[in-house]
């Protein structure tokens, strides 16, 4: 069976030194240079808080919004927990970055051929048994990576065992049905930037709610229409046979009063 | 005369104008890229060529399904004298649509890929298949004025077999796509600003599009008699302003059973730019053109009808906007205002639009009344003519 992966970014021990960016930069062939924020050159990079550092990436949703939202399926969600994107399937309708609850998917705004830039997980590296560039990079272990099972435990046994530093919450545990990546921290996750007011259900269910609706009113729309035509057109058609009726009658009469 | 003269060029050289922008900024989208023409950012990824060009487009567009339901299907004969210009409507609207999103999309040239690979739990995806299925419905429901101009009675003869099908189709598809615009936005909760966000998104879509489209039937049947020197059909739109009375009614109650139902009342008195806008739109293009309509004086005379039909229209642009943009921005904590070459392009769509709809009533069958008369325009010349009305002056 497939373990799910996924990453545990404890805030508390990131020393912002960007090891992270740089060794991503490097994975991916994009170009050197440090960036404060997520870019269509950076998938991942540091956001500082008063001092405390917040590492944004995707966070590789258990039910991706910007999965559903894509009309050619060119992001997929893989078992392994990646969301990958095949650019040769995008139109560039930008819908993944519009309905991001995380703000995370690039855009290449200069390019006349442009594609979606985001973090992929590595997923070259972690289907040949590799753990992600940035986790591999992380000087303190504030990037770890393993599997969801054993990190979302861990993240708990770190809370637990110093109540009095972390806030009691792993965010990504149920954020729009929990995602690859989970967060702890010392300091409220509000005052770090991140969205706190997330719904715990996945995003695509709000859509589904009404695209299942489709196949109900197409039929019985259809049905519906074609009947009241039905009965309008019987209608006028009785109104011309009547019509027709009362003329022949009436030419009839009309005979029949001349004969007498 | 010559009043009438001047007008007549001041309003081809605006419209040279605003083709000559257009077509400069088109250029600077094509061999620059979307950051080149658009203020858009990653922050705010869709703008005025969505929330104005696609959004309001598609639902001005509404007055074709709507018209055809009511002349073929409730089999209202008596409207049939304005079917064909609003046939006509729905149609360019609906190209110029297709046109607008080859400009926002960032791979216009992949654009077909809808058609092959297949996502059917994305709005999007359904988006795409009512664009292509219902602009094919409505070329083939407008095809017949051509035919009739070029007197091909026995391709006429076909479609006219299958028109009622067609129609029906044409109904299903446009319920289908005026909502789907909404449900695109039910995927973005926390993003779009509560007085615009709610489950019944696609359902407000529908209902507000019916309405529009009856502000859209009223307005162009006021332009092209302007324009054209031609009767105005009054009773009928009369009529129509009734109906959209009965479909702003059904509107407005929806809105206030929803907000109720969110428990959201007081949103609306909350001192933020997203409340005036609020009420703007509820007011101008609801509120009023109901109290209006629902008079009969008012839907006799000429300026009150276009007065309640324009409002109607101006309330249904700003709804669609504010979902588009003016809802989103807070969220994106960035605000956004369209370059001018994003208006550029929207306004030479908007022309484009106009000298077709202004082509068609020149060369085509469209109005009843001259269906009876002859009309003597050899091929030749039209074709010479068109050329030279094409080209802006």
């Amino acid at each position: 069976m497939i373990k799910k992966k996924a990453m545990l970014i404890d805030i508390t021990l990131c020393i912002g030194c960007n090891s992270c960016q740089e060794a991503c930069k490097a994975a991916n062939g994009l170009p050197e240079g440090e960036e404060k924020r997520l870019s269509a050159t950076a998938y991942t990079a540091l956001e500082e808080h008063d001092g405390v550092f917040v590492r944004r990436m995707c966070q590789h949703c258990e039910t991706p919004t910007c999965v559903s939202v894509c009309p050619v399926g060119a992001l997929e969600k893989t078992p392994e927990g990646p969301v990958i994107y095949d650019e040769s399937k995008c139109i560039g309708c930008r819908y993944c970055m519009q309905s991001c609850p995380f703000q995370v998917p690039r855009y290449q705004w200069g390019s006349t051929y442009p594609r979606i830039q985001k973090c992929v997980f590595c997923y070259d590296r972690i289907m040949k048994g590799l753990p992600t560039a940035c986790s591999e990079a992380c000087p303190t272990g504030a990037t770890k990576f393993g599997d969801w099972d054993d990190l979302i435990v861990e993240a708990f046994d770190r809370i637990h065992a110093e109540p009095t530093k972390y806030i009691d919450k792993v965010y990504g545990q149920r954020e729009v049905g929990g995602t690859s990546i989970l967060y702890i921290s010392s300091i409220p996750f509000e005052q770090l930037g991140f969205k706190t007011q997330l719904q715990t259900t996945p995003l695509p269910s709000l859509t589904w709610n009404a695209l299942s609706k489709l196949p109900g009113v197409v039929s019985v729309g259809g049905v519906l229409l074609a009947g009241i035509w039905w009965i309008t057109n019987r209608r006028i058609e009785v109104q011309r046979y009547e019509q027709e009726l009362k003329k022949m009658d009436d030419r009839s009469n009309g005979s029949s009063d001349h004969l007498n | 005369m010559s009043k009438y003269l001047s007008k007549l060029t001041f309003w081809k050289a605006t419209a040279a104008l605003i083709l000559l922008a257009g077509a400069y900024s088109a250029g600077v989208r094509i061999f620059g890229g979307l950051g080149a023409a658009t203020n858009l950012s990653d922050e705010f990824p869709w703008g005025l060529w969505i929330g104005f060009d696609i959004l309001c487009g598609v639902g001005l567009a509404a007055g074709g399904f709507t018209l055809a339901a009511i002349v073929y299907i409730f089999n209202a004969k008596k409207f049939e004298p304005i079917i064909r210009p609003t046939i006509l409507t729905a149609f360019l609207g609906y190209v110029l649509v297709i046109v607008a999103l080859m400009f926002d999309l960032g791979r216009p040239n992949q654009i077909w890929h809808a058609i092959i690979m297949w996502n059917p739990h994305s709005v999007m995806f359904e988006v795409a298949w009512c664009v292509m299925l219902y602009t094919t419905v409505l070329s083939l429901e407008f095809l017949p004025v051509v035919l009739e101009r070029f007197r091909l009675t026995k391709a006429m003869s076909v479609l006219k077999k299958i028109s009622i099908p067609l129609i029906i189709l044409g109904v299903l598809l446009s319920t289908l796509h005026q909502s789907s615009l909404g449900s695109l936005y039910l995927i973005v909760p926390e993003k779009l600003y509560g007085l615009w966000y709610t489950p019944y998104l696609p359902v407000f879509f529908f209902v507000s599009a019916i309405a529009a489209g009856c502000g859209m039937i009223i307005f162009e049947s006021f332009l092209s008699s302007r324009a054209f020197n031609r009767g105005l059909e009054m009773g009928l739109l009369s009529e129509i302003g009734r109906v959209a009375v009965v479909m702003l009614s059904v509107y407005l109650t929806m809105k206030i059973v929803d907000l109720a139902d969110r428990q959201a009342f007081s949103m609306l008195f909350v001192p933020r730019t997203e409340t005036c806008l609020y009420w703007l739109e509820i007011i101008v293009g609801v509120v009023a053109p109901l109290l209006m309509l629902s008079q009969a004086k008012v839907r006799a005379s000429q300026n009150g009808l276009f007065a309640s039909a324009v409002m109607i229209i101006l309330g249904f642009v700003l709804n669609r906007m504010n979902i588009g943009i003016s809802g989103m921005e807070a969220w994106a904590g960035k605000s956004y205002f369209p370059s001018w070459m994003e208006i550029a392009v929207t306004l030479s769509i908007v022309v484009v639009g106009f000298i077709a709809f202004a082509l068609a009533t020149k060369y085509l069958p469209l109005f009843s009344h001259e269906r009876t008369r002859e009309r003597h325009i050899p091929t030749q010349e039209w074709i010479e003519d068109l050329m030279t009305v094409s080209q802006p002056h």
